[in-house]
């Protein structure tokens, strides 16, 4: 009952601030703070169409639609949503596996639609990641 | 007192549906017999479905086609409508017509203004109407209704899920596409739960929809979103088979009771998702124009036969079907009569 008052706090919070994360926060430990990785859905790609994350570091995705609503479906993460534009999605997640994770955009989005896609490596976080903007990484879904 | 629902419940499901079906090329030819007049459970339900609906229960023919993306230029296909025309073609050459057709999505391709994807809905409508057939049934796909809620499809060829008897098996059409997210919906599965609440839990359905109702292939689209709970729904039925198309390829599943599918296309044939990473169209090759557009026969190995042991021949087209130059007849007879090559598997 306690959790679900939090959950529901939560959930208040999310939609008064714009920002929703799913459920709970990814577990804690202690002091860990979430970083953030901030994604932007737009026809027909995402910005950018590449992340590192950290192996069992948190992460919050924040994911934003520059013209109309685009999906955002990564099954390994057991993440899919819509991304409405003028709304900032967030989810928190902890990569417990290493590898290399498609990410499309399934809700219809037009005739470019089909490749519309991004990629998430997760590597060790102690690994240099070549690419991309953020990256210290995360897993387990607080969805 | 024995509840009359209780005893069609118990009704022994290989009473029913039998899938004798046959297929003709491009499209599916299915063959229902789904009630054994010798049966007296099957007269049990004889007199259910002529009570409901005033329709006694009686072997029937019909075809599925799927994903003729009417409007669609290649590459990889470049003949536009032509295996569609010609699927048309093929049909009513038939001698045994069937009683309807179904159309399971991306009737049109999608367009980028409303009245040049209307004027394709128009096109289709208008080689749909060619077909020697008593009535044609469609659900939408992506293309031709996620865009814009389904408001031009609905202007064309009516609601978007719905459902209808027919001589004995239920027909009900889903709609997983035109929210723009790949689902059905909360509305929709309250719906779907009311329509099939009348039913006992023995009597034949048959689900037609664009999507796969489960995890084909989550990564290439090749899903439902909220498809645990539309089998969640049906999972009490002890006599339903779910026809679709999307994928624009032959695919056989069976989840619990329920066996599923899908259709090919009409337009061109997407690669195996086992054997490859990536989804891709497959190219056009100018030498087999409808490769990989190819017919299925299912076949009933006969009511006393358990119907789940189906026969099913799958019919790759060659140039002679190209050319018009086989008949249904000698695809059915299959065995690498005039064009057709066939294969026999039992599903």
């Amino acid at each position: 009952m306690i959790l679900t008052k939090q959950l529901a706090v939560l959930g208040i919070l999310g939609l008064t601030t714009g920002l929703f994360t799913y459920g709970a926060p990814a577990p804690a430990r202690a002091a860990e703070t979430a970083q953030v990785v901030k994604i932007t859905a737009s026809k027909f790609h995402f910005t950018p169409d590449r992340i590192v994350l950290a192996k069992d570091q948190p992460v919050t995705l924040q994911l934003t639609s520059a013209d109309r609503t685009h999906g955002f479906m990564v099954r390994a993460f057991g993440i899919d949503t819509d991304i409405e534009p003028g709304k900032t999605t967030a989810i928190t997640i902890r990569p417990e596996k290493i590898g290399t994770y498609t990410t499309i955009c399934d809700h219809y989005c037009g005739l470019g639609h089909g490749g519309m896609k991004m990629t998430i490596v997760v590597q060790e976080a102690s690994a240099k990641s070549s690419a991309a903007p953020v990256v210290s990484a995360s897993n387990t879904v607080s969805k | 007192m024995e509840d009359q629902r209780d005893r069609q419940n118990r009704i022994d499901r290989r009473s029913f549906l039998r899938i004798a079906g046959t297929s003709i090329g491009i499209g599916v030819l299915y063959e229902f017999a789904p009630f054994l007049e010798r049966r007296a459970e099957a007269s049990e339900m004889n007199g259910y479905f002529k009570k409901a609906n005033g329709e006694a229960p009686a072997s029937f023919t019909f075809a599925q086609f799927s994903d003729p993306h009417v409007g669609f230029q290649g590459p990889p296909d470049p003949l536009g409508t032509k295996a569609f025309e010609s699927a048309v073609a093929l049909l009513n050459k038939s001698p045994q017509q069937p009683d309807f057709v179904l159309f399971t999505g991306d009737l049109t391709h999608d367009a980028d203004t409303r009245d040049a994807h209307a004027q394709r809905m128009q096109l289709f409508k208008k080689i749909a109407g060619g077909i020697r057939t008593r009535a044609i049934h469609t659900v939408p796909g992506e293309n031709d209704a996620a865009l814009d809620g389904g408001v031009l499809y609905r202007e064309h060829f009516g609601e978007s899920h719905y459902s209808f008897d027919h001589k004995g098996v239920h027909f009900v059409a889903l709609d997983n596409v035109s929210q723009g997210s790949p689902q059905v919906g909360p509305a929709q599965l309250a719906w779907l739960k009311a329509d099939l609440a009348r039913f006992p839990k023995t009597a034949p359905i048959i689900v037609f929809t664009h999507r796969p109702l489960f995890d084909l292939k989550p990564e290439w689209e090749w899903f439902t979103r909220d498809g645990d709970a539309v089998m969640n729904t049906l999972a009490p039925y002890e006599n339903v088979t779910v026809l679709y198309g999307h994928i624009h390829r032959h695919d056989v599943h069976q989840s619990g009771n329920v066996k599923h599918y899908a259709a090919r296309s009409l337009i061109f044939a997407f690669n195996d998702p086992a054997t490859n990473e990536n989804k891709k169209q497959l190219p056009f090759d100018k030498d087999d124009p409808f490769k990989d557009l190819g017919i299925r026969l299912v076949t009933s190995k006969g009511p006393e036969n358990n119907p789940a042991d189906v026969g099913v021949n799958d019919i790759v087209l060659t140039k002679a079907e190209f050319a018009g130059l086989s008949g249904i007849q000698q695809m059915i007879k299959g065995n690498n009569s005039i064009g057709g090559s066939s294969s026999n598997d039992s599903d």
